[in-house]
């Protein structure tokens, strides 16, 4: 791991750095001085690279440096205080530090109707979106415009590819309702840490999914990380609803909320 | 800042002046998360939001003020805040705001 006392770079002022991270979805965090001696000093953080800028000296950009990635894994931004040379427990300097992770995923199994809506809803929401599909004729650029991948290929087999690097902001949606197909997706996603997956399918598709699922050795615990049939209970039928009643369901997953309407709850709105 | 950048970018090679400002706390209910960022150039023009709509107009006087005065700053809104604004969250949050000239 490098730090700025290292050999800083000068080349391209800071602003370009970050929005080139940025644009090219590789993670950067920006620790900003809020209050402090040198109140709008700035250091660019990287995982895996040196840092660019000061904080105005040595120590305390190497302290900070190391809070930042750990901020930046973590997906988390907010004011740090730290001594003037870094020391912990002091309230010299307020130092911003903001987060730049990369999008969250969303991977979509089956190039059916309901697909592209659901990726144009999921593109609206910052999802980074791969549709996936074995069937070369269904799985098209053409038809799927808004994704950012259309990947021919069946799904465990993509899984086998990309699984590892699912988190809990990313989320698979197993839209295929075909036993064939989504039988081993949805045996696969539990292999991952994907914080959502959602699998499409009637009350009856579901039944009999459930059962097939259990022949092929998922346990109690899996079928309970299942959200199928997928979706809230909104009363969707056009697949642009259903991608509304998808990508709700996601929300209230990470909030933890149970997607009651505001006018019969109480508490704070905003998750 | 990630959906300000077209923006920023476009006003940084016309020579614009732009200050950004940016939610670093939160404190109670506030509807956008700290990071949300709103740019102001010197004309006036706006990209991006901090609040529902809540304190963005005070936000462009202050930005217009930064950038006049080079002076970067930490302002704070609240319902609680009873001197200094008469705007605040509707939600009854408080939240910080650093702003900043676009000069690094």
């Amino acid at each position: 791991m490098s730090t700025s006392d290292e050999q800083p770079s000068f080349e391209q002022p800071l602003f370009e750095q970050l929005r080139d991270a940025i644009r090219a979805e590789s993670p950067v965090a920006l620790a900003t001085v809020v209050e402090g001696e040198f109140t709008g000093a700035k250091l660019i953080v990287q995982p895996a690279a040196q840092s660019s800028g000061t904080l105005g000296n040595a120590d305390l950009d190497r302290v900070v440096a190391r809070d930042a990635r750990g901020e930046l894994a973590a997906g988390r931004s907010g004011i740090r205080h730290y001594g003037l040379h870094g020391e912990a427990r002091e309230g010299a300097v307020s130092v911003f530090i903001e987060s730049f992770a990369p999008p969250p995923r969303m991977l979509i199994f089956g190039a059916v109707d309901f697909t592209a809506a659901l990726a144009r809803v999921a593109k609206v929401l910052g999802y980074r979106v791969t549709v996936c599909d074995a069937r070369a004729v269904f799985a098209t650029k053409t038809r799927f415009p808004m994704a950012d991948e259309v990947v021919v290929e069946w799904p465990n087999r993509l899984l086998d590819e990309v699984g590892a690097d699912l988190g809990e902001r990313d989320a698979i949606c197993i839209l295929t309702h075909d036993a064939k197909f989504d039988v081993p997706a949805v045996v696969s996603s539990l292999a991952t840490d994907v914080g959502y997956i959602g699998v499409m399918g009637s009350r009856r598709t579901h039944d009999d999914r459930t059962r097939r699922l259990i022949d092929a050795g998922v346990d109690e615990a899996g079928l309970a990380r299942l959200r199928s049939p997928i979706g809230l209970d909104i009363g969707a039928r056009t697949p642009e609803e259903t991608a509304v009643s998808i990508t709700a369901e996601i929300i209230a997953r990470h909030t933890g909320r149970d997607a009651k309407s505001l006018t019969i709850t109480d508490g704070p709105i905003h998750g | 800042m990630r959906e300000l950048l077209d923006d920023l970018d476009r006003w940084r090679s016309a020579g614009t002046a732009v200050a950004m400002a940016r939610v670093v706390d939160l404190e109670g209910s506030g509807p956008r998360l700290v990071g949300a960022a709103m740019a102001v150039t010197q004309d006036g023009e706006v990209s991006g939001s901090v609040s529902g709509g809540c304190v963005e107009g005070a936000v462009v006087v202050e930005a217009l003020e930064v950038l006049a005065t080079g002076d970067r700053r930490m302002v704070s809104f609240g319902y609680s805040d009873d001197e200094a604004f008469e705007v605040g969250l509707t939600c009854g949050g408080t939240i910080h705001l650093f702003i900043e000239p676009l000069d690094w």
